[in-house]
């Protein structure tokens, strides 16, 4: 089993899930969270006063899948977020021992 | 007559409203989510406190008999003692006293998120007593500066504006810089609030600025009434006009240098514009006419924009610019009058440009001359008795943590997200 993490830009968010869902991932855990990658953050002034906002609102997806479904996810989610600017994100995988259904106790691939 | 004594108790009601709830709103709107509740404490406790003090001893220094030229007897008239409130004397006390609250109250945003609520109490009631009072005796009271030269100060351009801006300034200064002054962002955490209270500001400075109409005529005779009554229908007019357009004008200056130097109109910019303006046609406003106001606007909204940065190169911690908008729009709008004024106007005079000559432009700097002197002097005084008695600061660990939740136990917001159960 697999996790699949991404840390994606907010507007890119709902083609996301839905290009997921088309390839049949059922469920995922989403965050909102802020972050800054090589991006770093942007200036806001008030009254003539320019703040660097070091973090930028981002939003982070956890997804569980098998092995040999992992690599497509992580492809799926590079090309649908991708706007090719700085800033477009991160995805990573690790993998994970076993996962449980906690309703039915069910384990691994009976349990996604 | 009838007609101005009720237009005088709505006018005060407005003033009323102008500190609580909008000047807390608007300066509450600015500071960080930790230090909101502390900050429109300061001027709710401003009008507990002074509204006081104001009925106790503040009338009678400002207005009182045995007068010295720069203030009044605090013992004549204590308590009211002595004053009637038939022929309209409790409402001008009442008027009055809207008027005191809401400059103490204005001088709290430049020590905002550090100062010990206790200490404040202590330094407002001093203040009005030191530097508020004296200078309305001088100004309004027919005191030192009135009797020698006689600027125009219709609504309080000296005695309100500049007077809370030289304390905000030396406030700042003795008390000192938050920690984290130019290193850490200090955004103000709510602009909603901050625009509320703008636009509710303005609405209430229609009964500062128009509520402070002075009758020429004697009022118990039927020519003079009947005079003071045309006075009335004009003079209310054009005093709502030119305090409507000069902060048109102001809004607009204000935005417009915001977005040629930083590429934004911003939010904050058009709230500050709107008070930036309000303050500088404070005393202008029965002095112009129409145009005028829309000049003095348009500069006190411009150059109030530029003077809110000096802070950050002078390193003094006026925190929510006290003195970029309170002082630099005060002085503005009162030496303007010497270059805009109009014997069309009310006031009766003309300035510069209108071909009166420097006569007006020199009464009026001397009138700001002695209210920055006076309470310069006494307000530095007082900052530093307190700052070696009980002192000003709370401790550093309150003031990072937060002085909401040190000096009033309390937090502003429930700040627990999502289904609230870990909180």
């Amino acid at each position: 089993m697999r996790l699949v993490t991404a840390v994606i830009k907010p507007h890119k968010w709902e083609d996301v899930r839905e290009a997921l869902e088309t390839f049949g991932v059922t469920g995922m855990t989403v965050s909102e969270v802020s972050g800054y990658g090589r991006q770093k953050g942007h200036t806001e002034v008030y009254r003539g006063a320019e703040y660097d906002i070091a973090l930028v609102p981002k939003i982070r997806l956890e997804i569980v899948t098998e092995d040999a479904d992992a690599d497509e996810v992580v492809a799926l989610i590079v090309k649908t977020a991708q706007t090719g600017r700085i800033g477009d994100g991160k995805v990573w995988m690790s993998p994970i021992e076993a996962v449980f259904r906690v309703r039915t106790g069910d384990r691994d691939a009976a349990a996604l | 007559m009838d007609g101005y004594y009720a237009w005088m108790i709505m006018a005060t009601a407005l003033v009323l409203m102008m500190t609580t709830p909008a000047l807390a709103l608007f300066y509450g709107g600015m500071t960080r989510s930790k230090s909101v509740l502390n900050m429109m404490m300061m001027s709710y406790l401003s009008l507990g406190v002074v509204g006081l003090v104001y009925v106790l001893w503040g009338w009678s220094t400002s207005y009182g008999g045995g007068g010295n030229g720069f203030f009044a007897n605090p013992f004549d008239m204590f308590g009211l003692h002595g004053v009637s409130p038939d022929g309209g004397g409790y409402i001008a006390v009442a008027f009055q006293l809207t008027f005191a609250v809401i400059t103490a109250a204005l001088i709290s945003g430049a020590v905002a998120d550090r100062v010990k609520i206790s200490s404040w109490v202590v330094f407002i009631v001093a203040w009005v007593t030191l530097c508020y009072f004296p200078l309305a005796h001088m100004v309004w009271g027919g005191g030192f500066i009135t009797e020698h030269w006689a600027p125009q100060d219709y609504a309080g351009g000296t005695v309100v504006h500049i007077n809370a801006g030289v304390a905000g300034g030396i406030l700042a200064l003795i008390i000192g810089r938050r920690i984290g002054f130019k290193k850490e962002p200090m955004r103000p955490h709510s602009l909603p609030l901050t625009m509320i209270g703008a636009g509710l500001l303005w609405f209430g400075w229609y009964g500062f600025n128009v509520g402070s109409i002075v009758f020429a005529d004697d009022w118990s005779t039927e020519s003079g009434a009947a005079a003071n009554v045309k006075q009335f229908v004009s003079e209310t007019g054009f005093t709502f006009l030119t305090t409507t357009v000069a902060t048109c004008a102001a809004m607009l200056a204000w935005l417009v240098v915001e977005r040629l130097i930083h590429g934004k109109a911003t939010s904050l910019g058009a709230a500050s514009g709107i008070v930036a303006g309000l303050v500088a046609i404070t005393p202008a406003t029965g002095a112009v006419e129409p145009v005028g106001a829309i000049a003095i606007g348009a500069i006190a909204g411009a150059v109030c924009a530029w003077a809110v940065s000096l802070k950050y190169k002078l390193n003094l911690d006026d925190s929510l610019d006290v003195v970029g908008v309170h002082l630099v729009g005060g002085v503005l709008g009162t030496l303007l009058i010497g270059l805009f004024s109009s014997s069309a106007a009310p006031g009766g005079i003309d300035g510069l440009f209108y071909g009166g000559g420097l006569g007006s432009l020199g009464d009026q700097f001397m009138g700001v001359l002695v209210a920055v002197v006076w309470t310069g002097v006494l307000t530095t005084v007082l900052a530093l008795a307190i700052k070696y008695t009980i002192g000003w600061r709370i401790s550093e660990e309150a003031e990072v943590d937060g002085i909401d939740s040190d000096q009033h136990g309390e937090s502003a917001y429930d700040v627990a997200v999502g289904t609230g159960v870990l909180s």
